[in-house]
């Protein structure tokens, strides 16, 4: 059977479940989004990573099919729909990022989907009924709306969507209204929660851990542009930008200069602070000439410490003279600034730590493999 | 201050008394200005939700409109009504002026623009995400309307209200498009006019004790009702 254009959504197994191709969204004169392609998968979990003001609201609204792109088209099983598609609406459900609960109480919010849906009374209630526990929520679920606490609300707006078992399940900024601890506590429940109702999911987010922590597959929304999409290991160790790259932890970055080009991708770079650093071309950029201004990239946890009057076996090809200028316990890490021709700071155990003595204005040297510095043209 | 005693006094006997005359004015005055609020709903209610909810070119003229309507003299409002309904006008056969139906349809152009104006508000203040999310769980338009329209309750009934309390206590329409005839369209703001120019200061006063007292009552009629879809609200799950 050769797969026609208009292949029953039976046979689609092939296709994505849900596609957007090439949105573009204006407001007036500000483009919000520009040419944005994405993929969801059956059985995935795509996280949009971007900062405050990248698009991604838009997008959420516009993959929810409740805002038209002015260009591109949203595809679910293969098939264009729209906002006025209403069986397409119903295969997918959103949560925006602010609870909006509708007047009544919380069971009738959570029912609220399914009762649009013709769905009786009696029926309603009874599944919401194991959603309402899953949540935590059936001691609250005759109470009124708007006497639930932000976190309680967050959950019932959670499983307003949850007891439509979506096909797609889109979340805008899932955990941003709660505290640090509820927000732990609510990501774990969410990654269950999410893969037990949903056929698939998006959740849209600023926060670099919630992508990793959710996702199967990360997008990354820069000025509403896509600019990497992979799975959270592929942005971690190759990150296509210096907003990435900061973004998914190695938020340290120098600025520099293009002193040598030395190899294939091989850059040799002058930092402000003086240092003449060995780095890597980052995937995906053109080469920059010498002179070119460039940020340098690394993680803390790939800068090693030796003592700095003897010289470390190493093979790495970055040797700094470092003065330590502070050092930080983080849990069982410790995080240490480093002074010196190139400002650096490292993540070492708290054995390593206590071994090379390291405290204020102690000098060492800090060691950086090539490889673990990438270079992004700025 | 003996007047405003002996007023008092007259207001409580021809309250309790049940004057034939004073009920009779009374009944008249609710009837109409119920009625021309409701008429002031069906026209101002649409109106208002349209331009709260709706973004079209003129809308900001529409809004200056509506606003400019909270100043409209009853007078003018009772010369037009009179205009369109006299002998010569285009509606002077259906010889509805000196009749309560001129005197609904003047009150219900009165209120309105109130209607109009405070339900716009009341329907803008909510932010329209609540729209979105409830098509987000897959709600049809009208639905999503009505949850819209739902959490502006409210202020619709601030909006009925408001209405209200504009046609009860005007006199000018009234009086132009009723004509005050006793029996059949007066009512208790021209009766106090009337009884006031013929000294009868007591008797004007006690209407004026009534009408604020039926303000009242109606007033916190409508509050309950109000209150009480609040709290039903909250007990019915599935309203």
């Amino acid at each position: 059977m050769t797969p026609s254009g208009e292949t029953p959504s039976a046979d689609a197994g092939n296709e994505p479940l849900l596609c957007a191709e090439r949105i573009s969204r204006a407001y007036g004169e500000r483009t919000v989004l520009r040419d944005v392609s994405l993929e969801l998968e059956r059985n995935q979990v795509l996280a949009v990573l971007g900062p405050n003001g990248a698009g991604k609201s838009t997008l959420f609204r516009i993959l929810l099919l409740v805002e038209a792109p002015d260009a591109g088209r949203v595809l679910l099983d293969g098939r264009q729909v729209s906002t006025g598609h209403a069986e397409a609406r119903r295969r997918i459900a959103g949560v925006f990022q602010r609870p909006w609960l509708f007047r009544g109480t919380a069971l009738a919010n959570v029912a609220y989907g399914l009762r649009a849906r013709g769905m009786s009374r009696r029926e309603a209630e009874s599944v919401c009924a194991p959603v309402l526990d899953a949540l935590g929520l059936t001691e609250l679920a005759d109470m009124p709306a708007d006497a639930l606490s932000g976190g309680e609300a967050q959950r019932v707006a959670l499983a307003r969507a949850l007891v439509l078992r979506p096909e797609v399940l889109l979340l805008d900024e899932p955990t941003a209204n709660l505290d640090v601890t509820a927000q732990r506590r609510f990501r774990e429940d969410l990654e269950h929660l999410v893969r037990a109702h949903a056929r698939a999911a998006i959740v849209v987010t600023h926060d670099a851990a919630e992508a990793f922590a959710l996702a199967d597959r990360v997008a990354v929304l820069e000025n509403g542009a896509i600019t990497q999409a992979g799975a959270p290991a592929e942005l971690v160790g190759a990150p296509a930008t210096s907003f990435i790259a900061a973004f998914t932890g190695a938020e340290l970055l120098l600025d520099g200069l293009v002193e040598a080009v030395e190899g294939e991708d091989l850059l040799a770079v002058r930092v402000s602070a003086g240092a003449l650093l060995r780095g890597r071309l980052a995937e995906g950029h053109e080469q920059p000439v010498v002179g070119a201004r460039v940020h340098v990239a690394y993680r803390p946890e790939d800068v090693t410490l030796g003592p700095a009057d003897r010289e470390a076996s190493t093979s790495a090809v970055n040797r700094i003279p470092v003065v330590v200028s502070s050092v930080v316990p983080t849990g069982g890490l410790v995080r240490v600034r480093l002074d010196g021709a190139a400002p650096l700071a490292a993540l070492l155990t708290r054995g390593s730590a206590d071994a090379l003595g390291l405290t204020r204005g102690v000098p060492a040297t800090a060691y950086l493999k090539a490889a673990a510095l990438r270079v992004f043209p700025a | 201050m003996d007047v405003f005693l002996e007023s008092l006094r007259e207001a409580g006997r021809l309250l309790v008394s049940g004057d034939g005359y004073v009920w009779q004015i009374l009944l008249l005055s609710l009837r109409v200005s119920g009625a021309g609020v409701l008429l002031g709903l069906l026209i101002g209610l649409p109106i208002g939700i349209a331009v709260g909810l709706l973004r079209f070119p003129g809308r900001g003229l529409v809004i200056s409109l509506i606003h400019t309507g909270f100043a409209l003299p009853p007078v003018v409002v009772g010369l037009f009504v009179y205009m369109v309904f006299s002998r010569s006008g285009p509606a002077g056969h259906l010889e509805l002026l000196f009749t309560p139906a001129a005197m609904i349809i003047a009150q219900a152009l009165l209120a309105a623009p109130y209607v109009a104006g405070i339900s716009m508000a009341a329907v803008q203040a909510v932010p329209p995400d609540v729209r979105l999310q409830a098509r987000g769980l897959g709600a049809s338009p009208a639905r999503a309307l009505r949850t819209h329209l739902a959490e502006a309750r409210l202020g619709i009934f601030a909006a009925v209200v408001a209405g209200f309390g504009a046609v009860i206590s005007e006199v000018g329409a009234v009086m132009m498009v009723g004509g005050n005839i006793a029996g059949e369209t007066r009512v208790m703001t021209t009766a106090i006019v009337l009884e006031t120019r013929r000294g009868n200061f007591a008797t004007a006063l006690a209407f004026g004790l009534v009408l604020l007292f039926l303000a009242f009552v109606v007033n916190a009629l409508l509050t309950r009702a109000q209150q009480a879809r609040t709290r039903a609200g909250v007990h019915r799950p599935f309203a």
